[in-house]
């Protein structure tokens, strides 16, 4: 039986340099994988970027593009996070159609799912909600029948649980040169 | 010591040992070629006719000698025309190192003539590449790039840098290359391998480049002796284990003898090291050799299982990781096995051609006349395959051929680099579809006066494909028959080499033993047939048992 693909996030310590999101991102269009959502932050370290992927794929295909992406010079560490060993969440901004009268019931809902509004307009507000992806789908669902007008979502940001860091890993590259 | 950039970098390839580079000057590389002119008694320059010969000719030296080899091309058209030359190195894992100038970082990113953002092109067939913008990193980048060409698995680097950093005025001092140290760590894989083998009965090494980039052979001598396990090698790893071994079979793969994917089938174990097993070699990727547990040995850790799942993978260094297991594996007392394969490999036989100029017996006689320790080069087809299944190397790196990307006009460019940084005879098997697309770079090595021997294999069509269209293309040779004019006696002559042409199989030995004795380039027409096949033949994506011995008869 072919294995199932789903969704699992990577996430990788690169040098912080113009050019190295194209090196990463086109390896997976290169190799056939597809990027569902990447967010990129700089980190504690100033000359290390922390890229966070999340990728469609067998377990067999994701651990082979982790494997090509370390290759490269500019991808130092990286990581398949497993589900429950890791926190995950995203961020989502999302304005909603609100006549004056509906703005209660929003605000309950919002107050409910730990959702802040951030903006009132005449006939609009503007949530903020962070969360599990999960969540934040429920969350715009729940948004849908008033009319969502726009929303922006970051894509998942991860840490692995405990005090175990991904600046704990070996660096292929320098792996195979240093013996 | 205050130094121009330009100057810096050839102070940087120096420092590498390296005492050839190819190239052709152009706009913005005319610091890097002012500083070349000052520092030519230290550094030989050779112009080729065409950026491509420079790239093919820096990747037949550095396979020839196992240094880097160094390309340098002016910016855009120079740069671009260097792609095929890096994709071919990137394929084979070639060290390289391509210097290419760029337009002022003024003038960067705003279409000014002759800019190409040659970086950004590279990505996908560089191991790294560099935009050098501060004069200051450039000593640095250089030292890092030959660093990353030559460590690990090897392949090629780009570095690009724009005309105003070759210009600008910094300190320089002389540099050790850091040293490349082969890969092994002792672990639980290890020993895991070794296991592996002890259990087996009947072992085969299938081995390829990896182990002429690692020099495995001994290793793999006393490795094969130690387990009476029967040797096949991809075209890549031709020439890392002696054809005349009692224990070597021959070629795995789609061309591979028909005694090798047999004893494949009757394996328990195939010990991969130093290899890919690519699409040529494992046909069917997901059913290869099933019955079979497999060791796959690669100091690129993504191959290992990313065609072909192995039972046990070692991420190493081909040398180190054998040396390191010889001693604890057990001696297999049993004959039985080898002496299977090796009556197989015996009864085993390439088809010749009835009574019409024969390829192989072509290859046969420059196998025996001529210096032993010749250096073969070949372009990419039927030719290729014929020299790689019927030349007995028996040393490494004598088969110089491009065996991942599969160039057309790849030889000529690799026999002017591998001739010279060998030093030895050299000889360049090709067809008239490759010979047509790079024969420029004749010109170069007559004017260097370089002792190749070309033999073209003229069949008036482009054979491997012609193949292909007789066997699954209902015998449309759309666009095969290629049938140029061209006399290439006269051809060799207009350029510089001396012409030769072979019709019959009785006077093989005669025109090779004369080109043999003529001084310079030699281009020898042999007029074979179009329908010489090359056999046996393991259709694309096929089981080794879909093995193809026989040209199949049309009505």
């Amino acid at each position: 039986m072919p294995e199932k693909s789903q969704k699992h996030i990577i996430t990788a310590l690169v040098t912080n340099r113009a050019g190295v999101l194209t090196r990463i991102s086109g390896l997976f269009a290169r190799r056939g994988y597809n990027i569902d959502s990447l967010s990129v932050c700089s980190t504690n370290n100033p000359k290390l970027s922390r890229m966070t992927i999340v990728a469609l794929g067998t377990d067999d295909e994701i651990s082979q593009i982790v494997r090509q992406l370390d290759k490269l010079w500019d991808c130092h560490k990286i990581k398949i996070f497993e589900p429950n060993e890791s926190v995950k969440r995203e961020l989502l901004l999302i304005k909603v159609n609100v006549p004056a009268d509906k703005r209660p019931e929003i605000e309950s809902t919002a107050n409910m799912m730990k959702v802040k509004i951030i903006d009132v307009g005449a006939a609009s507000v503007i949530c903020e909600m962070t969360g599990e992806p999960n969540k934040i789908d429920k969350f715009v669902e729940l948004m849908q029948p008033y009319g969502i007008l726009e929303l922006a979502r970051t894509g998942i940001t991860a840490l692995s649980r405990g005090s175990e860091c991904l600046d704990d890993l070996e660096d292929y590259n320098e792996q195979i040169s240093n013996r | 010591m205050k130094l121009k950039g330009a100057q810096i970098i050839v102070k940087c390839i120096e420092e590498q040992g390296i005492d050839t580079v190819y190239g052709y000057p152009g706009g913005t590389i005319l610091d890097i070629f002012d500083a070349l002119y000052e520092e030519k008694d230290k550094l030989t320059q050779i112009l080729t006719c065409h950026e491509q010969g420079a790239s093919h000719a820096a990747d037949g030296y550095a396979r020839a000698t196992g240094k880097t080899g160094v390309v340098i091309a002016t910016s855009g058209p120079g740069a671009t025309n260097l792609v095929t030359g890096i994709a071919t190195a990137y394929m084979d894992s070639v060290p390289l190192v391509a210097i290419t100038g760029n337009v002022g970082t003024a003038f960067l990113g705003r279409d000014s003539f002759q800019e190409v953002d040659i970086t950004g092109v590279t990505i996908p067939i560089t191991k790294h590449n560099f935009m050098v913008k501060d004069v200051k990193e450039l000593a640095d980048t250089m030292r890092k790039a030959f660093f990353i060409a030559a460590t690990g698995r090897p392949g090629p680097v780009l570095v690009d840098i724009p005309k105003d950093v070759q210009q600008a005025v910094t300190d320089y001092e002389f540099t050790q290359p850091r040293p490349i140290k082969p890969y092994f760590a002792e672990n639980k894989y290890v020993a895991k391998a070794i296991d592996t083998i002890n259990a087996s009965s009947r072992p085969v090494l299938y081995i390829g480049g990896g182990c002429i980039l690692s020099n495995a052979s001994e290793a793999l001598i006393k490795l094969s002796e130690k387990i009476n396990a029967p040797v096949a090698s991809s075209v890549m790893g031709l020439g890392a284990f002696p054809s005349s071994h009692p224990n070597y079979l021959g070629m795995i793969g789609m061309h591979g003898k028909a005694n090798v994917a047999e004893t494949l089938q009757k394996a328990d174990l195939v010990i991969a090291i130093g290899t890919r097993f690519s699409d040529r070699v494992a046909g069917d990727r997901k059913n290869f050799c099933k019955q079979a547990k497999k060791i796959h040995i690669d100091i690129d850790l993504a191959e290992l299982g990313k065609n072909v799942g192995a039972d046990v993978a070692v991420m190493a260094d081909a040398r180190l990781a054998v040396e390191a297991m010889l001693p604890r594996i057990n001696a297999k007392e049993d004959g039985k096995w080898i002496t299977e394969c090796r009556e197989r490999r015996d009864a085993d036989f390439l088809l010749g051609s009835d009574g019409k100029l024969c390829p192989r017996r072509i290859i046969k006689a420059v196998e025996r006349l001529g210096s032993p320790d010749k250096i073969i080069t070949t372009d990419v087809g039927q030719h290729q395959m014929w020299v790689a299944q019927t030349y007995n190397f028996e040393k490494p790196r004598t088969m110089i051929t491009s065996g991942g990307l599969g160039t057309m006009g790849y030889g000529m460019g690799a026999a002017i680099g591998a001739c010279m940084g060998s030093g030895k005879q050299t000889v360049l098997f090709t067809g008239d579809g490759c010979f047509h697309m790079n024969f420029n770079e004749v010109v170069t090595a007559a004017k260097l006066g370089l002792d190749i021997t070309v033999l073209v294999f003229d069949n008036h069509t482009l054979g491997m494909v012609r193949q292909w269209q007789t066997l699954f293309y209902h015998r449309h040779y759309s666009s095969t028959d290629i049938d140029y004019p061209t006399d290439f006696v006269k051809l060799a002559e207009a350029l510089g080499a001396t012409g030769f042409k072979l019709e019959r199989n009785e006077d093989i030995d005669d025109v090779i033993s004369r080109a043999f004795a003529t001084k310079g380039v030699k281009v020898i027409d042999c007029a074979i047939d179009k329908d010489e096949f090359v056999l046996p033949m393991i259709p694309a994506g096929k089981d080794l048992s879909d093995i193809l011995t026989q040209k199949p008869i049309f009505n």
